[in-house]
């Protein structure tokens, strides 16, 4: 069966259909009349720069690493969770109440509450959709698209009418207690005399994520329960016949991946914003499904995904300031990282191993 | 309420079920041959977006019918590609393509027109009209049925009266003609189909282009009935088609009815913004999520189970 060697597949393939995204990518820019060589070079100036680039690509790769893990455990046990985007939102409503429950006397304390209210919120949103999942049937990709939408207009009509500040003009919450302020970079770099921007948004959030991957990881590979869960993913009758009970898995693998895309509303909402706004989520939610995929739903690959979308969003940022390129283009780089590293995996698969079964068979001959 | 409210309401639920009711029946043949959707939003947003700027650039909305059309097949084919000849998963190419029309559309339209992702406004020629369908003037007199011939069945474009038309032809397709047994065939059980020497990549193929054309239709009509493309016009329309087929347990007529229900929570949700009841008031957001809940309920199994198409989703690999 093994026609390719491990790092082509874990590499390789997933290098080329990069580059064939970005390729396609550079072609719509062409297209419409600018020069994809100086669109580069704005968003690398953009993003890598200064140190308010760099925070910038960091806020943003954090988000895209909590719904990327998210996608991620889902997809372990063969699950499409397209539902992040609207566990982030309820994540930031579990985030909002706990921020503004109590006067929090310092962020050692808010976090960690936080990080329960926001993991709490996203789990439960996740979870309707697994349990009809794993005992009704309901297809998981329909319901939690559903719940996408159902989430927004809870939180349009929760910013509306219960959280806004009465008598304010704008949709959105109070603002948090000063106690509830993560320290942004500038502030955690400090004692050490690095000058870092000080109002750009990267903060505390960004090294939250990292200990999710390592956790992640550690669950995935290392736990009875991560073994449970890409056992199913692998074979749901095998599973079945090693004892292993789908239904709780679906569940389970689902409160998790609703958990970690709730954590996602610690840095926008808590660490960014410090107040629920309106579409905090921003189609993070949707990105954590180009992260997954790219990352090939392996923490190191997802954190190199979510860094290299973290650089995309925010240079495509400054494209739309400089180039008057649409940010939307970050969009058109998203569906096109999808749908090759996605939907055309075999397109680019299917050449390489025809190239790797000739060459051993070279090999052999010579031997 | 008065009569002419109803009648009223009713007009412009049909209004608005006939976009959900072209993507419904476009998803209904591509998933009744095995191709799982998830991109009719991407569809109908690269179609409205291509009869927008074809009717803005030339005059006439015809042209951008067809303009439409051809961007909504190219879709179709991108996910015939990666979905049929290279064997991807279906949801994930859907997913994608939702996302590259999200994206191109507002590129593209910047690009062409600078006016952030909208196209000009139509008019007159741009736009289609509504038919006026004989003895309406005169017929409006007449109590009861005068209004409801006159506001409710004439007055409606051509794609309205197309959209209603295709339901009995889609479900003579579907369940008369030997193409629609196969189709149906195809997307239950493929290997009987190969096995009769008819090929299974080719009626998927088929199945997706007429998905093309429908979803083509539909996003014209939303460019047209919207006077021009604005960005992210479809609003999620193509996932209420998508509720709207599970809904319809995958049935042309039953399509009609659902769509028609869900343009009639539209047309509620539009005309009042929040309903009364009692002392309790319905909020408006809560009318706007009804078509995505009651879609939970279904798919639950509360109301009846709705099975899918047996083999919908997965792609086709010969045995060797």
């Amino acid at each position: 069966m093994n026609k390719m060697p491990k790092w082509a597949d874990a590499v390789l393939i997933p290098l080329i259909s990069i580059l064939l995204a970005f390729f396609f990518s550079g072609l719509v820019i062409w297209a419409i009349g600018k020069d994809p060589v100086v669109a580069i070079k704005t968003m690398v100036q953009g993003a890598f720069g200064s140190t308010s680039g760099i925070s910038y690509t960091l806020y943003y790769a954090t988000n895209f690493i909590f719904t990327g893990l998210a996608v991620a455990v889902a997809y372990h046990a063969r699950l499409f969770n397209i539902g992040g985007e609207g566990q982030a939102m309820l994540g930031g409503l579990g985030v909002t109440l706990v921020c503004l429950a109590v006067p929090w006397p310092h962020w050692t304390l808010a976090l960690p509450a936080a990080m329960i209210g926001g993991a709490l919120f996203g789990a439960a949103w996740a979870f309707i959709p697994a349990w009809l999942q794993a005992k009704r049937g309901s297809h998981i990709v329909i319901t939690t698209i559903m719940f996408n939408y159902i989430g927004a207009a809870l939180l349009g009509y929760l910013l509306t009418k219960v959280l806004k500040v009465p008598g304010s003009m704008l949709t959105e919450s109070a603002r948090f207690p000063e106690g509830a302020h993560l320290p942004n970079f500038s502030e955690i770099l400090a004692p050490f005399g690095i000058n870092f921007s000080p109002n750009a948004p990267a903060n505390m959030a960004f090294f939250v994520a990292l200990l999710c991957t390592f956790l992640f990881w550690i669950l995935i590979w290392k736990t009875r329960l991560g073994y449970e869960i890409r056992a199913y993913g692998q074979s749901e009758t095998a599973a079945k016949y090693a004892g292993i009970n789908p239904s709780r898995i679906v569940i389970i693998a689902m409160l998790i991946s609703g958990g970690l895309a709730g954590l996602m509303a610690i840095n926008n909402v808590m660490g960014e914003a410090e107040r629920l706004i309106d579409n905090a989520v921003e189609g993070a939610g949707f990105i954590g499904i180009a992260v997954a995929l790219m990352g090939r739903n392996h923490p190191i690959g997802i954190l190199l995904a979510a860094l290299l979308f973290g650089f995309l969003y925010q240079g495509g940022a400054e494209l739309s300031f400089w180039e008057s390129i649409p940010r939307e283009l970050v969009v058109v780089i998203q569906a096109l990282v999808i749908m090759f590293t996605g939907a055309l995996d075999n397109m680019v698969r299917m050449p390489l191993e025809k190239l790797f079964v000739a060459l051993g068979k070279n090999k052999k001959k010579e031997a | 309420m008065d009569y002419l409210t109803i009648i009223q309401i009713l007009d412009s639920a049909l209004r608005l079920a006939t976009p959900l009711l072209l993507t419904c029946l476009a998803g209904l043949f591509s998933e009744r041959a095995g191709v799982v959707d998830i991109g009719l939003e991407g569809k109908l947003l690269a179609a409205a977006f291509l009869a927008g700027a074809a009717a803005a650039v030339t005059g006439s909305i015809w042209i951008g019918l067809l303009a439409g059309i051809a961007g909504s097949l190219a879709f179709s084919m991108l996910h015939g590609l990666a979905s049929i000849t290279f064997k991807g998963d279906q949801l994930i190419s859907g997913v994608a393509l939702n996302f590259l029309a999200a994206g191109l559309t507002v590129v593209i339209g910047q690009s062409w027109f600078q006016l952030g992702g909208r196209t000009p406004s139509l008019s007159g020629n741009g736009r289609f009209e509504g038919w006026d369908l004989p003895f309406a003037d005169a017929m409006a007199k007449i109590p009861v049925i005068g209004p409801a011939y006159d506001e409710l069945i004439s007055g409606h474009t051509t794609l309205t009266y197309l959209a209603l038309l295709a339901v009995p032809l889609s479900w003579w397709v579907l369940y008369r003609s030997r193409f629609g047994l196969r189709l149906r065939a195809v997307g239950e059980n493929p290997s009987a189909v190969d096995t009769a020497g008819i090929s299974v990549v080719k009626l998927r193929y088929a199945a997706l282009v007429i998905a093309g054309v429908l979803c083509g239709l539909a996003g014209t009509y939303l460019a047209s009935l919207a006077a021009g493309f604005v960005k992210d016009m479809s609003a999620g329309r193509g996932y209420i088609a998508l509720a709207a087929l599970i809904f319809a347990k995958w049935r042309p007529w039953y399509a009609l009815w659902a769509t028609l229900l869900f343009g009639l929570l539209e047309a509620i949700g539009n005309r009042y913004q929040s309903i009364a009841l009692g002392d309790f008031v319905i909020p408006v957001q809560f009318m706007q999520a009804l078509p995505y809940i009651l879609t939970v309920i279904i798919l639950a199994g509360f109301v009846g189970k709705a099975i899918p198409p047996r083999a919908s989703g997965q792609s086709y690999v010969k045995e060797r």
